[in-house]
C-alpha cells in the first residue's frame, strides 16, 4: 500500500495573550499598546540602569503540536485520541490546510475534505435542497457530482418532504440528519473527521458509520477520525494514534492503543487545572479555572465505589455580571449520552470566582468509567454557552460486588448506563380469606 | 501506477504554493454558489426585496439633482442632469455596495474560515458578485431615464464593460485590503461605512469632475474612482462630455497599484486568517 500522508516534524505554535481578554486584535489596542511601549523605551532610555521591565509580559507561546512524525497508508482508517488540548484538531486543521504548521512538512497524496463541524455552512434562511448544494460546494463537490448523488442523499436523510423547507424550521435531527448526509456522500481520497458523528440519534450514527465503513472498504478511501468515543473509534478504524501535550504517545492497533489511554495517566484525571497553560477555555463573560472530583470524605479522587456520592466541583472566574446556570454531563465510557445536570435555579453572579458544587446521589451510577463534562450557560438575553469542555474529567465507579445492595448475592455483570437504587414494593394479591 | 498523485500537496509554512490560481480556478463552483447564497438570502429576508435595488440610487439621484443640479447649479455640459449623476451612481454604488459586502466578507464567513479550506481570496470576491446585481438594476433604470429623457447614447457606450471592469478592479483593491484589515484589528469595520461616506463626497458623483480647478485635475485623479466615474460618464453621456486623460491615466496606475498590492497583502495574511478570526 502507498503512503498517503506523510507527517515530518510538524509544530504549530499560538500566541496567547495573557493581559488582554479579547480574542481579537483591536486597532485601538495596537495604537493604544505601541504608544505605551514608547513611552516605556523612553522611560528606559532615561533610566539608564534599569533593566528592561517586563511587568506586563502580554504574550505566550504555546504549542499545540510538538514535532509530530507519522505516515497513513492508502485506504486506512485511523483514529487519533487523546484529551482535551492534546493537539488533536489543531493537527487535522493543519492537515486540511485552514491553518498552516509553524515548523515541518506534509506531503498528502489526494484530495482532502474536512469534516470538522456538522452541516458548516448551512444558512437558516435557505431551504433542504439550496443547503444541500452549498454545504456540498463548501465541502468540496462539483454541481454534477452533488446533482449525481441528490436523491441519494435526500433518501439517506429522510427529509424528502421538508426538501423546500428553509431548515431554520427543521428540528435539530433533521437538521443534522440532513448534514450528515451530505458529508457521507463525500468522495474525496481522503476524509479528515472531528467529533462530529457525537450528536445525532444512536441509529442515524450507526448509519452514518455503516455508510462510511462501507465507502472506505469498497473504494479504498483513507479515513482519519478524532473521537473522544472510544467504542466507536474502536469499531470504525484498525489503527490509532494517541496524542498527548501536543506529541504521539503511542500509536498502533486501536485495541492496544485505547487500552493505553486507560490505563496510562493519559486519561482525564479526578483534577484539572485550566489556568496553567493553553488558551483560555470561555469567552468574555466567564472563563473555566478548574475542576475536581471529590468523594464522600470531600478527597480529591477518580474512582468511587458504587454505593458512594461524588461531587463534581467547577471553579470559574465570571468577568461580566450576568444570570449563570453551570451544568455536568456525564459520558459513559463509549461515548452515550448518560445524562445531564443543569443547576436548578439560575444565580445572577457578579465578577469574581466561584465554585459550583453538583453532587451525583450515591448508587445512581453503573460500574464503568465515566467522562464529565463542564460547561457554563446563562439566561440573560437569552440563553448563551460560555463554555463547554468535554471529557473535562473522568471518573471510575467500582462495583466491589460483596455487600452492594440490590445485588443480593448475584455476581455477574448488570446492564445499564444508571443503576438507581429504586422504591420498590411487592404486594400479595391473594383474596384475603 | 499511483493514480491521485496529481492531487499531491505539499504543506509547509510560508510555502509560497506555485498552483494557488489553479486551485481558485478549481474552486470556480464554490464561489459561484457562496455569490448564489448571498443573492438568495439578500432577496428572501427583505420585505420589499428587489424594490429596495432601485429605490436606493433614484432616491439618491433625486436628492443630488436638486442639490447640485437646481440648487448649487453646477454645469452638466449640455446633458439632463440627472443622467449626468445616474451615469456616476452607477459606478459609485457598485463600489462602495461591493467594498463594504467584500470587507465583511470574512469576518461574516468565520466559521467557514476555520472549518474548510478554500483559497480565501474566493470569498470577497463572491461577495462582489452581489453588488452585480444591484448594478444590472440601475443600469434599467438608468435606460429607462433616457428614454424618458429622449437621449441617445453614442457609439462610445460599447466601451462600458472595459470601465465596469476598472471599477471591479478598484473595488477588489481596496476590499481585499480592508478585509485582511479587518479581521486583524476588528475595529476597522467602522472604518468602511466612513470611507463609503466620505468617498461619496470626494468622488465627482453628484457634479462633474469638469468643475474641479485645472491645477488640482491631476492631484484630484489620484482618487481611483475619478478615473472611473469619467470614464462612465465619457461613454454613457457621449458628444459633450471629454475625458481629461492625463488624470484618467493617473487613476488608472492607481486602480492596478491597488489591486495588485491589495492581492499580494491579501495572501500573505490568508495563511493567519483561520487562527486569528
Amino acid at each position: 500500500m502507498n503512503t498517503i500522508i506523510k507527517v515530518e516534524g510538524i509544530s504549530k505554535s499560538y500566541l496567547i495573550s495573557h493581559q488582554k481578554q479579547e480574542r481579537y486584535v483591536a486597532l485601538r489596542d495596537v495604537i493604544a499598546d505601541n504608544a505605551k511601549s514608547f513611552g516605556r523605551r523612553i522611560a528606559h532610555f532615561l533610566d539608564r540602569n534599569g533593566r528592561a521591565k517586563n511587568s506586563q509580559a502580554t504574550q505566550e507561546e504555546f504549542w499545540a503540536l510538538k514535532d509530530i512524525s507519522l505516515e497513513i497508508k492508502e485506504g486506512e482508517r485511523v483514529g487519533i485520541i487523546g484529551r482535551n488540548g492534546a493537539g488533536k484538531t489543531t493537527l487535522l486543521k493543519i492537515l486540511g490546510r485552514i491553518t498552516e504548521p509553524t515548523h515541518g512538512k506534509i506531503t498528502i497524496d489526494g484530495r482532502v475534505a474536512s469534516l470538522l463541524e456538522v452541516g458548516t455552512g448551512f444558512h437558516p434562511e435557505l431551504t433542504g435542497r439550496e443547503n444541500i448544494f452549498l454545504n456540498g460546494a463548501i465541502l468540496g463537490m462539483s454541481r454534477s457530482e452533488i446533482k449525481r448523488k441528490f436523491d441519494e442523499i435526500v433518501d439517506f436523510a429522510e427529509v424528502e418532504r421538508f426538501l423546500d423547507t428553509p431548515v431554520k424550521r427543521y428540528s435539530s435531527g433533521m437538521y443534522v440528519r440532513l448534514a450528515f448526509a451530505v458529508a457521507a456522500h463525500l468522495e474525496p481520497e481522503i476524509l479528515l473527521i472531528d467529533e462530529v458523528l457525537a450528536v445525532g440519534d444512536m441509529q442515524f450514527q450507526k448509519k452514518c458509520l455503516g455508510k462510511m465503513e462501507d465507502v472506505s472498504n469498497k473504494e479504498g478511501r483513507t479515513v482519519l477520525f478524532v473521537s473522544h468515543n472510544m467504542g466507536m473509534i474502536s469499531s470504525l478504524c484498525e489503527k490509532c494514534f494517541l496524542l498527548d501535550m501536543g506529541q504521539v504517545e503511542k500509536e498502533g492497533k486501536t485495541s492496544d492503543v485505547v487500552m493505553h489511554y486507560y490505563t496510562s495517566g493519559v486519561q482525564s484525571p479526578g483534577q484539572v487545572d485550566f489556568s496553567v497553560n493553553g488558551r483560555p477555555i470561555g469567552d468574555e463573560y466567564a472563563i473555566l479555572l478548574a475542576a475536581e472530583i471529590r468523594n464522600e470524605k470531600r478527597e480529591i479522587s477518580n474512582e468511587i465505589n458504587i454505593n458512594e456520592s461524588l461531587s463534581v466541583l467547577m471553579k470559574f472566574q465570571v468577568k461580566k455580571t450576568n444570570k449563570f446556570m453551570p451544568n455536568v454531563h456525564f459520558f459513559t465510557g463509549e461515548g452515550l449520552y448518560a445524562f445531564d445536570s443543569i443547576c436548578p435555579d439560575a444565580k445572577v453572579l457578579k465578577p469574581g470566582e466561584y465554585i459550583s458544587t453538583c453532587q451525583v446521589p450515591a448508587n445512581f451510577l453503573n460500574d464503568g468509567t465515566y467522562f464529565i463534562g463542564l460547561a457554563l450557560a446563562s439566561a440573560g438575553e437569552g440563553i448563551i454557552l460560555h463554555f463547554f469542555e468535554k471529557s473535562a474529567l473522568s471518573i471510575n465507579v467500582k462495583d466491589p460486588i460483596e455487600g452492594t445492595p440490590g445485588r443480593n448475592g448475584y455476581g455477574g455483570p448488570i446492564p445499564g448506563v444508571v443503576r438507581p437504587l429504586l422504591k420498590w414494593n411487592i404486594n400479595n394479591t391473594d383474596k384475603k380469606n | 501506477m499511483n493514480h491521485t498523485s496529481k492531487f499531491r500537496t505539499i504543506i509547509e509554512p510560508g510555502r509560497i504554493e506555485r498552483n494557488y490560481w489553479q486551485d481558485i480556478w478549481r474552486y470556480r463552483e464554490l464561489f459561484a454558489f457562496l455569490a448564489w447564497r448571498d443573492i438568495l438570502v439578500r432577496y428572501k429576508q427583505t420585505v420589499i426585496g428587489v424594490a429596495w435595488s432601485v429605490i436606493r440610487p433614484l432616491f439618491t439621484m433625486i436628492v443630488f439633482t436638486i442639490v447640485f443640479g437646481k440648487i448649487a447649479k453646477l454645469p452638466s455640459a449640455g446633458v439632463p442632469y440627472p443622467i449626468l449623476v445616474f451615469a456616476a451612481l452607477l459606478p459609485w454604488q457598485f463600489f462602495s455596495n461591493s467594498l463594504s459586502e467584500a470587507s465583511n466578507s470574512l469576518i461574516n464567513n468565520a466559521n467557514l474560515l476555520t472549518k474548510v479550506y478554500f483559497p480565501r481570496l474566493v470569498m470577497p470576491a463572491s461577495s462582489v458578485i452581489v453588488s452585480f446585481i444591484d448594478f444590472l438594476i440601475s443600469f434599467v433604470i438608468l435606460a429607462l431615464l433616457m428614454i424618458w429623457y429622449q437621449f441617445v447614447p453614442s457609439w462610445r457606450i460599447i466601451m462600458l464593460p472595459l470601465f465596469f471592469f476598472l471599477a471591479v478592479a478598484a473595488a477588489m483593491g481596496t476590499g481585499l485590503w480592508l478585509a485582511s484589515f479587518n479581521v486583524k484589528y476588528r475595529d476597522f469595520r467602522f472604518v468602511v461605512p466612513f470611507i463609503v461616506q466620505i468617498g461619496l463626497y470626494i468622488s465627482p458623483v453628484g457634479f462633474s469632475s469638469n468643475v474641479v480647478p485645472e491645477q488640482w485635475r491631476l492631484f484630484y485623479s489620484l482618487n481611483p474612482m475619478v478615473g472611473v466615474i469619467d470614464g462612465f460618464r465619457w461613454a454613457i453621456l457621449g458628444g459633450e462630455s471629454t475625458l481629461y486623460w492625463p488624470g484618467f491615466v493617473v487613476s488608472n496606475v492607481v486602480v492596478i497599484i491597488l489591486c495588485l498590492s491589495g492581492i499580494w497583502y491579501f495572501r500573505k495574511m490568508e495563511r493567519t486568517f483561520a487562527d486569528v478570526i
